[in-house]
């Protein structure tokens, strides 16, 4: 753990005993088996507004704390350990980010204040096909007289049946004949845009868009700080940074599990975390773990420095967590035995977790390649 | 600017000045080899040895020990300044090279349970870089089981008397003094009868023998000790309290190859760089080699994971790179990045990269083949990486022993 001041300790130790104290994973399970229509308790989202972590990173003249990614990752570490089901990450990180990096200053005081007293969830939509591929989408926002006309699919949106509102991406064609990826702020009401949720094995909240012929004003466009095109790419860069800091928590939770059984379990008369092939099992998961965590801590650095590197550093945490991750969540089953295999134990949900964890943002080879590409190979 | 700043500032502007003017302009990016080279015979350079003193004057070769003791009496954050400035001007400190395990792991641990008369004896010779060291710990029948060793030292009156063999001494035959475990009492558990003993090896009692190794050159020795002898204030840490001695320089000597060093000396260039004047690549720049492309992105990505987490961990024991278990997580991983490294290598130099001798192969090809060979053994030296997997399971995670110890 990078040495925090003293503000990030204090939120990091609230975090770590709210999730403790108010949000075991038998709330999650409670969540699971009721097939509540939100995938999240409407109280948690209620208690983490409270806690002013929705305002996390707005800054104080719209609202919110004005702190960075650095310290936001220290709270969704926190959530990622007991599988916590909320909206935080995809408004109050993503959503806000957006506006943050490349909303007009009428945007930000319109979507701000409300992403930081919880009552506007602003959701990224921008994944279409089986993969994700960013630069290859097929939504297009037509430019018409006084604005645009977007037409598209978007799926596996977070939260996206809680939403009130989109941030879109599509290709937007300019005069030149030449198309670049623009994001667009649409109401979830408004007219065109219809969605329906979509049931993933982690059963938290996800839908399908559809955008069809919406006609939105020319100030819909996020387009404000960082310009044409790479509004999206930013945008993803913050995201996936911080998403690796929920998924180091849910891995380090898997660890901490499986350490404790092996610990405790005995076969042949003896403690079974004796057996040397698994006490080198967990060495090594142990070891993979501290080397992703300084991937992690040193992509979220470089976020809230706007560090010249900070593309290669985020490959290189998404791709550490990716890998780490899976094998974990694999090793957590495993070291289980036949109680892994069982829905009464939670081995099962940080498996499902892991693998649309894995997906999101880029798997592995997504980022391997984007890591030696940025490397000019 | 805070008063250490300013303090840190001003040493930097010294240190460039004396740079300036005692470093031999000769030597700039030399590197190690008028100092010798690590293997064989010893034969410095008229202008490698008056840097080597020069250095040594100022205490700078061993930084951050006691000046006293002829060490130079600096702060880490002063000593960081030092080697910064130094590599501005292409100049290398020789001094930990040329004492052998002096630098690294003797004195180290001589300075934590020393005697003050056992510092002033030793420490100053280590910081000359004129007294080269050796170890003797491993036995043909003690490797990854190092407490079964059985060197004998016996109390002769005035003297201990030693008779055993020791091997993988590293650099034995050209080393002044020994640090050596050795057994002292047989009739207790294995750990509990042994001492660490320091010895001359220029003395009649002892004999050592290069072992040519699979990359060609020998850069061990096997060891072996007829009636050698020891002074007895030679004993470092208590009658029977070696184990806790040895396994503490040990842990100077994890700490001390945790930085992954690439396998061959010039080595220096990007791998993906190297690899793509094998391979090519296709219109996008991609290397042309889809599956290898992707294994050279994973060891990069593992290689700057490897850096950060030194970084992290340095930084969180406040300045000072600790020496603890977490040592032996940086040592296995420091050993993945140099061992792939090599492998890849060669596997993209494809026929270039199974060359023995000869003109077909250019020098930098076989040199890689060389530092493959010799780097196969970075796992197995300085506890195997089984061992330091052993380590970790029981010291950090609090596992039960794998296995059962005498």
């Amino acid at each position: 753990m990078a040495a925090l001041n003293e503000e990030q300790q204090m939120i990091k130790d609230q975090a770590s005993s709210w999730v403790r104290e108010q949000a075991p994973v038998s709330s999650f399970r409670a969540m699971r088996d009721q097939g509540h229509e939100l995938a999240y308790f409407p109280e948690t989202w209620k208690a983490m507004t409270e806690m002013g972590w929705t305002g996390l990173l707005v800054p104080e003249a719209y609202g919110g704390a004005g702190l960075g990614y650095q310290t936001f990752g220290l709270v969704l570490e926190q959530l990622g350990r007991n599988l916590v089901a909320s909206p935080l990450f995809a408004s109050a990180l993503v959503g806000a980010t957006a506006i943050i990096q490349s909303g007009s200053e009428a945007q930000k005081q319109e979507f701000l204040p409300k992403i930081a007293d919880g009552s506007r969830l602003v959701v990224l939509a921008s994944d279409e096909g089986s993969r994700h591929d960013p630069k290859g989408q097929q939504s297009v926002a037509e430019s018409v007289t006084g604005g645009y006309r977007l037409q598209g699919v978007k799926r596996m949106v977070m939260e996206g049946m809680a939403a009130t509102d989109f941030v879109v991406s599509a290709q937007v064609n300019n005069e030149s004949g030449a198309s670049s990826i623009g994001l667009f702020l649409v109401p979830a009401d408004h007219v065109g845009v219809s969605r329906r949720a979509m049931k993933a094995m982690d059963s938290r909240g996800y839908a399908a868009v559809n955008f069809e012929g919406v006609e939105l004003a020319e100030d819909a466009r996020l387009n404000g700080a960082s310009g044409e095109g790479d509004a999206l790419d930013a945008l993803l860069m913050a995201a996936t940074a911080s998403l690796t800091a929920e998924m180091l928590g849910t891995a380090a939770a898997a660890f901490d599990m499986t350490l404790e059984y092996l610990k405790t379990r005995k076969q042949f008369g003896q403690i079974i975390g004796g057996f040397q092939s698994l006490g080198h099992r967990a060495a090594g998961l142990y070891s993979e773990m501290e080397l992703t965590r300084s991937c992690v801590e040193a992509a979220l650095k470089s976020i809230d420095d706007q560090a010249e590197n900070a593309a290669e550093l985020v490959a290189l945490a998404k791709c550490k967590t990716n890998l780490f991750l899976h094998d974990m969540s694999n090793q957590l089953i495993q070291i289980h035995g036949g109680i892994g295999m069982t829905d009464e134990f939670d081995a099962g949900f940080y498996l499902k977790r892991a693998r649309v964890l894995e997906m999101t943002f880029g798997n592995a080879s997504y980022h391997r390649d984007r890591y030696a590409s940025l490397l000019g190979f | 600017m805070n008063d250490i700043a300013t303090q840190n500032e001003s040493f930097r502007a010294e240190v460039a000045q004396w740079l300036e003017e005692n470093f031999p302009k000769a030597l700039k990016g030399q590197g190690i080899a008028p100092f010798g080279g690590v293997e064989g015979e010893i034969s410095i350079a008229d202008d490698a040895a008056e840097w080597r003193d020069r250095l040594a004057s100022r205490g700078w070769g061993t930084p951050t020990w006691p000046a006293a003791l002829g060490g130079g009496g600096l702060s880490h954050e002063a000593a960081k300044v030092l080697s910064e400035e130094m590599h501005k001007v292409g100049a290398i400190n020789p001094i930990p090279l040329l004492a052998g395990m002096g630098v690294t792991m003797v004195g180290p641990t001589i300075l934590e349970y020393g005697t003050d008369d056992q510092k002033m004896r030793h420490i100053p010779g280590i910081c000359s870089g004129k007294v080269r060291w050796c170890l003797g710990y491993s036995e043909p029948n003690a490797g990854s089981d190092l407490a079964s060793l059985a060197t004998k030292a016996e109390d002769n009156g005035d003297h201990w008397l030693i008779n055993g063999q020791k091997v993988w001494t590293s650099g034995a035959d050209i080393s002044q003094w020994c640090g050596a475990l050795v057994r002292t009492d047989s009739s207790v558990k294995k750990r509990d009868g042994i001492s660490f003993l320091m010895l001359e090896m220029d003395q009649p009692g002892v004999e050592t023998r290069p072992i040519k190794l699979i990359a060609g050159a020998s850069p061990f020795c096997e060891t072996f000790f007829n009636d050698a002898q020891a002074r007895k204030d030679d004993l470092l840490g208590a009658l029977n309290d070696g184990w806790s001695v040895g396994k503490r320089l040990l842990q100077h000597e994890r700490a001390s190859q945790t930085g992954a060093r690439p396998a061959s000396s010039k080595d220096s260039g990007s791998l993906q760089d190297l690899a793509k004047s094998y391979i090519g690549v296709d219109d996008r720049g991609a290397l042309n080699d889809a599956d290898l492309r992707g294994r050279i992105a994973d060891h990069l990505m593992h290689t700057r994971a490897h850096g950060l987490t030194i970084a992290r961990i340095s930084a969180e024991a406040k300045g000072n790179p600790e020496v603890s278990a977490a040592a032996s997580i940086l040592k296995n991983s420091a050993t993945r990045v140099s061992q792939e490294r090599a492998e890849l290598t060669l596997e993209f130099m494809g026929h270039q990269g199974v060359g023995w001798e000869g003109s077909d192969y250019s020098e930098d090809e076989l040199e890689h083949v060389r530092g493959w060979l010799t780097g196969k053994a970075i796992s197995i030296y300085g506890g195997s990486f089984e061992i330091q997997n052993n380590i970790i399971a029981k010291n950090i995670l609090g596992l039960p022993e794998t296995t059962q110890k005498g």
